[in-house]
């Protein structure tokens, strides 16, 4: 934009304003990143390593790696618990936000105290997870928690929730669910109320009423930030960590063990595998980042395939003018 | 059409018991939690949900103090130090770093832009173990550096700062500046940075607020517990010294959460408008 003022060069500044950025990037991103790298190729697994940083590349480099996806049993376990929480919270929370952002974003006939329900159904998603996981293992407890309390009072049995693998799974991905719908919900309704209002309105001339404008114009053209949306939540899901580490400790016996516990559990106490915590921490790595590329291609080609149509559609209209003349 | 409308107004009023429950849903665990902070252990035994408060606060306080590690002021303060440490780094740089890819033509700006937009989808988490083991190795744990020092490059606050900068930044503005014989520097400290005084202001209470929130980096990093944040503190709570205590136990989760209630009951219409220019910046 600014470039020479009275035929003086100011790109110097461009250059001088970016070191802070990139050296602190090198330092604190791009370094550790590649050290972790490095650990994952080495015999780094005990306390002389970690005392007398002594270690060294392994014969078999991948040795660590291939135990991890082929061998280690609680890795995997944790792989398929972090996948299982992550699906199972992200659909109906996808869901509900896509219906709650058509609602509050209805044209007529609107919801009263809107402002109140975005600001409650947000707020726990700014609540410390630490404190929230905490909180419901509480409210879980048994037999003299919250929960079962009402559970009593409505004339159930009580239930040891944090003894049985699915229900301590299924608390997780409410916390989860709960923690995030109002996001989502927001960003949808920014989502929305960035969509040209002329196709709303000229579907009302026709007669379409909420439900069919939901799936014919506010689904489709939302495709794009559904898509974002899935990518962020990848990310976020598959390093899931505060909830399943202080909800149940990663059990009861290990089945709500994520990844990021999985990978955390492997440097604690007198543990010292850095090796197998490097190692999985690049799996996952790699997983994040196949996942987000794979959704970003798909968004590219649509777009660029739209782009192609468009211009061909042109084409042949300027032909089919030129034509007529 | 009668018909119809009363269909409508059925679905409508189905519409708003869902979003009633929901609303419910947001209020009933935190209200339970400080009902029950200020009730005893037996009463809380007895019947676990109560509407009404009772009179064992500050029996619960000295509980808490009395039994171990949990410190709320303490993680308070650390807590203060490092989100305050990091909002106010990622801030000054990520909006330095901003200027110099809008206000400036380099050769390098644009494989810089697009080197940060492909580094933004880099999970922290990623390369945490090899940061912890240099950390340890430089002597560096138990210290709050670490901690607050990587802020400076923040690949989503540049982001969200370059868009807020392209919008507004006059050009007139920095050329009047240089007029008056203003360096570069001053310009963007005394005029540039005032400017963007409402993306700040926003970006700072997510900052802050996920800075306050972390769990994974700092658990690794700070060993001794007078130098835990807030999410290490409550942490300690699933230790077996306060298993037992469940009065006391509500009562430090209420601590956890009373600063961030503040600041959300404060400002959350500015929080909730940040949120969503999340969603438009596609």
């Amino acid at each position: 934009m600014v470039k020479r003022h009275k035929g003086v060069s100011y790109a110097k500044w461009g250059y001088i304003f970016s070191i802070p950025f990139a050296v602190a990037f090198l330092i604190f991103t791009l370094y550790p990143l590649a050290y972790t790298a490095l650990l994952g190729f080495t015999d780094f697994d005990n306390i002389a390593a970690f005392m007398a940083n002594e270690f060294r590349i392994l014969d078999n480099p991948f040795e660590n790696f291939q135990h991890l996806l082929f061998e280690n049993q609680l890795f995997r376990l944790s792989m398929f618990n972090t996948f299982v929480i992550w699906i199972l919270n992200f659909i109906p929370q996808m869901t509900l936000a896509l219906a709650l952002a058509a609602w509050f974003t209805r044209r007529r006939n609107k919801f009263r105290g809107q402002a109140t329900f975005k600001m409650l159904f947000y707020m726990p998603n700014i609540i410390t997870a630490a404190s929230l996981a905490i909180l419901f293992s509480a409210l879980f407890m048994h037999p003299i928690g919250p929960i079962n309390s009402l559970l009593q009072t409505l004339g159930f049995d009580w239930v040891n929730f944090t003894d049985r693998p699915w229900a301590s799974r299924l608390i997780i991905v409410f916390i989860q669910f709960w923690m995030w719908y109002g996001y989502t919900m927001l960003i949808m309704i920014a989502g929305v109320l960035g969509l040209n209002p002329e196709m709303y309105e000229s579907s009302e001339i026709d007669g379409a009423n909420g439900v069919k404008q939901f799936f014919f114009i506010t689904l489709p053209n939302l495709k794009s930030i559904i898509l974002f949306m899935l990518v962020t939540s990848i990310v976020g899901g598959l390093g899931m960590f505060d909830i399943p580490l202080l909800f149940n400790d990663g059990g009861p016996v290990n089945t709500t063990t994520t990844m990021a516990v999985f990978i955390a559990r492997q440097i604690q106490g007198n543990v010292w595998r850095y090796n197998i915590a490097s190692a999985a921490s690049m799996i996952m790595f790699a997983m994040v980042a196949i996942l987000s590329v794979g959704v970003f291609h798909m968004l590219r080609d649509k777009d660029a395939v739209r782009l192609r149509k468009e211009e061909k559609a042109l084409r042949r209209s300027i032909k089919a003018e030129g034509g007529a003349k | 059409m009668a018909e119809k409308t009363a269909v409508a107004r059925i679905v409508k009023m189905f519409i708003y018991l869902l979003l009633i429950i929901l609303a419910a849903m947001s209020i009933f665990p935190f209200f339970i939690m400080l009902v029950n902070a200020t009730r005893s252990t037996p009463q809380i035994q007895q019947q676990a949900v109560s509407l009404i408060p009772s009179s064992f606060l500050l029996n619960n306080m000295r509980l808490l103090s009395d039994r171990g590690a949990f410190d709320a002021l303490l993680g308070f303060r650390n807590s203060i130090i490092i989100a305050g440490g990091t909002t106010v780094l990622s801030l000054y740089f990520s909006s330095l770093t901003a200027y110099a890819l809008t206000a400036y033509k380099w050769r390098l700006r644009q494989g810089f832009f697009t080197f940060i937009m492909a580094v933004m989808m880099i999970p922290g988490l990623v390369g945490a173990i090899g940061y912890a083991r240099l950390v340890w190795q430089f002597e560096l744990t138990n210290n709050f550096l670490p901690l607050i020092l990587p802020a400076v490059a923040a690949p989503t606050i540049v982001f969200f700062m370059r868009q807020y900068l392209i919008a507004t930044l006059s050009i007139d503005i920095v050329n009047s500046g240089r007029v008056d014989g203003a360096n570069e520097f001053r310009i963007f400290n005394q005029i540039v940075l005032p400017m963007m005084k409402p993306a700040v202001a926003t970006q700072a209470i997510f900052i802050f607020v996920a800075s306050w929130n972390t769990l994974f980096l700092p658990r690794l990093l700070l060993i001794n517990t007078d130098m835990f944040t807030m999410p290490l503190m409550v942490g300690l709570l699933n230790a077996d010294i306060y298993r037992t205590e469940f009065g006391a136990i509500y009562l430090a989760l209420s601590l956890s959460i009373l600063p961030l209630f503040v600041l959300y009951f404060a400002l959350s219409r500015y929080i909730i408008a940040g949120v969503q220019l999340g969603g438009v910046k596609e």
